[in-house]
């Protein structure tokens, strides 16, 4: 698709990259989450301890960081270091896929609102506007409180359900700018099929957008995946993820403070990496650096 | 203006539908009735239910009641809480003010550091001033709302016993104390979850202040300004400020759901008696009309006061309120 983009787009793309490759932040970033994913991966190797085995009840429970578990014991006396790496391949993996779905789900409907205009459009935007008012908390809090017990699958689709309005909303403008340019109505005169136009002229305008959109979405998703968890109704024991971990110490932060920091730590680091990606990246297409005031949501 | 407004209203409205429609159906949607789930207890017979079903209106065509619903909604009779033994519109009625001191106090802090950050930064865009501290608000953008606020807790109210760990007032001594105490015991009470509330919140309003006051410095008035011999400082703050207020206003709209999902963590981990914990706690204990109720209402505030803020900023902006 990229390979033939239309002219906009091919003259910027240099730019971008090599502004890109010029930022720190962009280095530092990449880094931390491919050793974020690697660690996910590779959680068999990595992790000393069986996430879900009970080491030894009697003397292993909540037990401080030592030698032989450098980040101490939960209330289980299962190891903390080991669950958190397996925590990291749920946690991820909710959010990469909710978000892969929420992307392309919301690029598509902003697209071929944007495109076809009307009703469609209005009913849409009207819709969007609606959503947009809730707080996706809420709405998830509403939905699995009611459902009760609730698979990691169905959660990440839900999550994905309530995350396609942001980037609908932006490709839907990115495809008003360029519905009516020259080459859009040349290739309409040339009898180009709709679908083509967009997925050819109009949607690679629209990718670098919903690439920043999508990069500050896995921060979120991460947030509010392990939000869910914390209040019992994200990611269900015995599975780890860095929410419940947490949500299981919960109750005696006074003393099992080991169990709230480390993975509270996993999920501030690889959020910021994502966020400091999502800024370098929106700063790199947008070079004014000027927030666009209104359609640019300070908190999702 | 009038168009606008008419068109801004008629918004809020199909929110708040929208809303209403949506708890109707979730509650209609998921699996078995608050009969059958809620009290489901083995010495309740079949014919009993019944009974209970139809007395509760639960007999009834689903359209039919939708309507009941909604009138009753509308009504302020918001059903009845079982974990709670009382009417949902009575628990709400002691938790609503908690919440909203809690989180009208963190509001007025959190605008006040939130826009005195971004000020400070976008004096002097690319220094480093504006990259240190852009630097750590993307570190409390990026943090869990209630990993921060279980943080504090461990830091200041157990490692440092500075602080209570929760509540409102003292459990046990609150009652013997002096009208002077008491107030002394309630700020102690505020001080940990009002400043967490603010801290979290405040990140997003300085990131978004910041980028208002750069999108005005461009302006041909901000020239005007300097070239009359205001120092680049005075210029900033007093013409570019007062300039970037008005998304400002906006984003007071725009940071209530914010405000309302902190509140709900910040609550629970300070175990604040407001509307965000007495539904995080309905959710334990399955008492679902609290808490689509919780939802619903937390729900129509946001909506609501996205709806002052639009109007306050078409009062306030000649090119909306004259066009």
């Amino acid at each position: 698709m990229t390979s033939k983009s239309p002219a906009g787009a091919g003259i910027a793309a240099p730019t971008v990259r090599r502004r890109l490759r010029g930022d720190r932040r962009v280095w530092i970033a990449l880094g931390v989450l491919a050793a974020i994913v690697l660690t996910a991966v590779f959680a068999p190797l990595l992790a000393p301890y069986d996430p879900r085995a009970q080491l030894d009840i009697a003397h292993l429970q909540s037990q401080p960081p030592s030698l032989a578990h450098p980040l101490g014991t939960d209330t289980f006396s299962r190891d903390v270091l080991s669950r958190l790496i397996y925590g990291t391949r749920v946690s991820l993996a909710v959010a990469l896929v909710a978000v892969s779905i929420s992307i392309t789900f919301g690029t598509l409907l902003g697209a071929v609102a944007g495109y076809v205009g009307g009703a469609i459009d209005a009913v849409l935007m009207r819709f969007v506007d609606a959503a947009f008012s809730i707080p996706t908390l809420l709405l998830l809090i509403v939905v699995i409180a009611l459902w009760g017990d609730i698979s990691v699958v169905s959660l990440t689709l839900l999550i994905a359900g309530v995350g396609w309005f942001t980037v609908s909303r932006l490709v839907r403008a990115e495809t008003l700018a360029v519905r009516d340019a020259d080459y859009v109505v040349a290739a309409r005169a040339l009898g180009v099929p709709g679908w083509r136009i967009l997925g050819w002229h109009v949607l690679p305008n629209a990718i670098g957008p919903a690439i920043v959109s999508a990069t500050l979405a896995v921060g979120n998703v991460i947030l509010l995946e392990a939000g869910l968890s914390y209040l019992g109704i994200g990611v269900r024991p015995p599975t780890p993820s860095w929410g419940n971990i947490i949500e299981e110490g919960a109750t005696r932060v006074s003393d099992v403070w080991w169990l709230t920091l480390f993975p509270g730590l996993a999920i501030l680091v690889t959020v910021f990496a994502c966020n400091a990606l999502g800024d370098a990246l929106r700063d790199a297409l947008d070079p004014r650096q000027l927030l666009p005031a209104h359609d640019d949501a300070p908190f999702a | 203006m009038r168009r606008y407004l008419a068109a801004r209203l008629l918004q809020a409205i199909g929110v708040v539908a929208f809303v209403t429609t949506f708890a109707f159906v979730v509650v209609h949607l998921a699996p078995g009735d608050p009969i059958a789930s809620a009290l489901a207890r083995p010495n309740i017979t079949e014919a009993v239910r019944e009974q209970w079903r139809v007395a509760y209106g639960l007999d009834r065509p689903v359209s039919e009641q939708y309507v009941r619903w909604v009138v009753n909604a509308a009504r302020g009779n918001l059903g009845y809480s079982f974990s709670h033994r009382r009417p949902v519109r009575d628990v709400f009625a002691d938790a609503m003010p908690n919440t909203l001191l809690l989180s009208g106090l963190g509001l007025v802090l959190s605008f006040a550091i939130g826009i005195m950050v971004g000020l400070l930064q976008a004096e002097r865009p690319g220094g480093r001033r504006d990259r240190w501290l852009g630097r750590i608000l993307l570190v409390l953008y990026s943090v869990p709302d209630f990993w921060l606020a279980l943080v504090v807790l461990i830091l200041f109210a157990y490692r440092l016993p500075l602080f209570p760990p929760g509540g409102m007032t003292d459990s046990v001594m609150y009652e013997y104390l002096s009208p002077g105490a008491k107030f002394l015991d309630r700020i102690k009470h505020l001080v940990l979850p009002v400043l967490t509330l603010a801290v979290l919140t405040a990140a997003g309003i300085a990131r978004f202040q910041r980028g208002a006051l750069l999108a005005v410095l461009p302006s041909d008035w901000m020239r005007t300004a300097l070239a009359k011999g205001l120092s680049w400082q005075a210029a900033v703050r007093h013409h570019a400020f007062r300039n970037a207020l008005l998304p400002t206003i906006t984003l007071f709209g725009l940071s209530i759901p914010a405000f309302a999902t902190g509140a709900i963590f910040v609550e629970k981990v300070f175990s604040w008696p407001g509307m965000g914990l007495i539904v995080v706690n309905g959710i334990a204990a399955r008492d679902y009309p609290l808490v689509t109720a919780g939802v619903m209402v937390m729900s129509v505030l946001v909506a609501g006061c996205a709806l002052v803020a639009d109007i306050a900023v078409a009062a306030a902006d000649p090119r909306i309120r004259l066009g």
